[in-house]
């Protein structure tokens, strides 16, 4: 699938995040454009449509990728998500969204543990692509 | 439940109606309030004539206090001790008997009870011996309480060291994953910028287990303290040298309003420790050309103040409210860049209150912070 014509909203508060996906969403041919936060996301949302969006979970708030999440899907309900995340048990905080239920309540298509590898990260992206 | 109370449950097993009726009347109307507990505590009495009411009643309600005759119709109260009893921690038992003898009293105590209250006794020696036991009660309810507490405490926190000592390796990591995917083409020199991003959290990583080290010896008071006499002085420029690389990079000058000499009684580690700490700390979150102000002055009531101003980002008062907690870093736009392990600001607390000390911060979001250390030390020089 080519996706020269494609743009990927990305979101994280970590700039070494932001320099790695970025790098990797652009090898895999998107043109991407980033957001260092929630707020700074929902301005840039208002401006274009993104055709997927990769967010961060935890931010300037603990939950700040769910709601961004949230918000994109109402502004447009096909835009497919992939959150990505360094949380695990050990924080107390456990999900997954592979099921039909927990995808209806976390609004991401895909949760991804961080860092996000090449081959997953593609791997992902072409699975939700041929999907829709 | 009554908020005002502790209630306490008492059980009185004895054959004798007349002992039963009579602890019964001394109880009822028997307040107690100890150090220990914070509000009073109040007896609720229930009687049993034999030991098998009382333990079938044990599946619905267990007593926090139970008055145990030796000589039972069936089953004897050291049988109890020894068989259905044995190992309750939760029951705190007072054995009464009427010919005390001392292997009586050996064999129970070896048993688990707490007390003896021999027969014939008076209402005071009753008193006497329920005030021990509720005051030994309360104690080892507030032991355990506090032992709760640490423990949850401890959790969190290895949660969150554990998450802040997994980020920068998973950054690294990811940074591999470019490499070894050749994300940005083969020629190797288009990966200097992300290798001098890895070291860099490498760093930051470092500076973190280091900043960890110095916060737990000070607070298991495991390090050694080495108190003498120090001069601040040399340390306030050992910590502005030490900076200066950073300082001039952003264009950043210090101002130094400081005695010539000041020496007091200290750790020079410790004393080090804070200085480095807020002096970075006015660099790091300074702007261009910025100013760094240095004081060290002796206010009115003869306290070390030692303050370090900056003419950076600053913090609203809510940010500055959790500031002194450990591994809280202030995460907004303007901190984003800035490497940090969260752990400085607590470890400089923690030292200042060794010396009777505190920290404060006063501060304005664009305007700068300052951070002001107060120690209560003597003047030597």
């Amino acid at each position: 699938m080519n996706y020269n014509e494609m743009k990927v909203l990305l979101v994280d508060d970590d700039p070494d995040f932001i320099e790695q996906q970025k790098a990797l969403l652009n090898a895999i041919g998107f043109q991407v454009v980033c957001a260092s936060g929630e707020t700074e996301a929902a301005r840039i949302l208002n401006t274009f449509k993104p055709d997927l969006a990769v967010l961060d979970l935890m931010m300037e708030k603990m939950d700040g990728g769910f709601v961004l999440a949230y918000q994109i899907k109402k502004m447009y309900p096909e835009t497919p998500i992939i959150m990505t995340t360094a949380v695990t048990n050990i924080t107390g905080m456990e999900f997954d969204a592979t099921t039909k239920e927990e995808r209806s309540w976390i609004k991401a298509d895909v949760i991804l543990p961080k860092p996000v590898r090449f081959e997953q990260l593609k791997g992902e992206i072409n699975r939700l692509f041929s999907r829709s | 439940m009554d908020t005002t109370h502790d209630k306490l449950k008492v059980y009185v097993v004895d054959d004798e109606p007349g002992i039963c009726l009579g602890i019964g009347a001394i109880l009822r109307d028997f307040t107690f309030k100890d150090k220990a507990s914070l509000t009073p505590v109040e007896f609720e009495i229930f009687m049993y004539n034999d030991g098998e009411s009382m333990l079938s009643s044990l599946e619905t309600s267990v007593p926090d206090i139970l008055l145990l005759d030796c000589k039972l119709p069936g089953i004897s109260g050291l049988e109890m001790l020894e068989g259905p009893l044995g190992g309750r921690t939760d029951i705190l038992t007072i054995m009464i008997t009427a010919y005390a003898t001392i292997e009586t009293a050996i064999r129970a105590t070896k048993l688990g009870a707490y007390d003896f209250l021999a027969k014939p006794f008076t209402p005071d020696e009753l008193r006497y011996t329920i005030r021990k036991a509720v005051t030994h009660i309360m104690l080892t309810r507030q032991a355990r309480k506090l032992e709760e507490e640490k423990r949850k405490i401890r959790f969190e926190f290895i949660s969150i060291l554990a998450h802040e000592l997994k980020s920068p390796i998973n950054a690294v990591d990811g940074y591999l994953d470019l490499m070894q995917n050749r994300i940005l083409g083969d020629d190797l020199s288009s990966y200097i910028d992300i290798i001098k991003k890895s070291s860099d959290r490498i760093d930051g990583m470092r500076k973190m287990i280091g900043d960890l080290l110095d916060l737990t010896r000070i607070e298991s008071g495991q390090k050694k303290r080495v108190v003498e006499e120090t001069d601040l002085i040399d340390l306030v420029k050992n910590s502005v040298e030490s900076n200066t690389l950073a300082a001039q990079s952003r264009n950043i000058s210090f101002d130094l309003e400081i005695p010539e000499k000041l020496i007091i009684p200290a750790d020079t580690g410790e004393m080090q420790i804070i200085l480095n700490n807020l002096v970075s700390n006015a660099v790091k979150y300074n702007r261009d050309s910025g100013r760094v102000k240095i004081c060290i002055a002796w206010d009115e009531s003869d306290k070390l103040l030692i303050s370090v101003q900056d003419t950076g980002i600053g913090m609203t008062a809510e940010e500055s409210a959790r500031l002194f907690n450990e591994f809280t870093r202030i995460k907004n736009a303007k901190t984003r860049l800035i490497p940090g392990s969260g752990l400085g600001l607590s470890i400089v607390k923690k030292i200042a209150m060794l010396y009777g000390g505190d920290v404060s911060c006063e501060s304005e979001p664009d305007r700068g912070s300052t951070f002001r250390v107060k120690l209560d030390v003597v003047k030597v020089q």
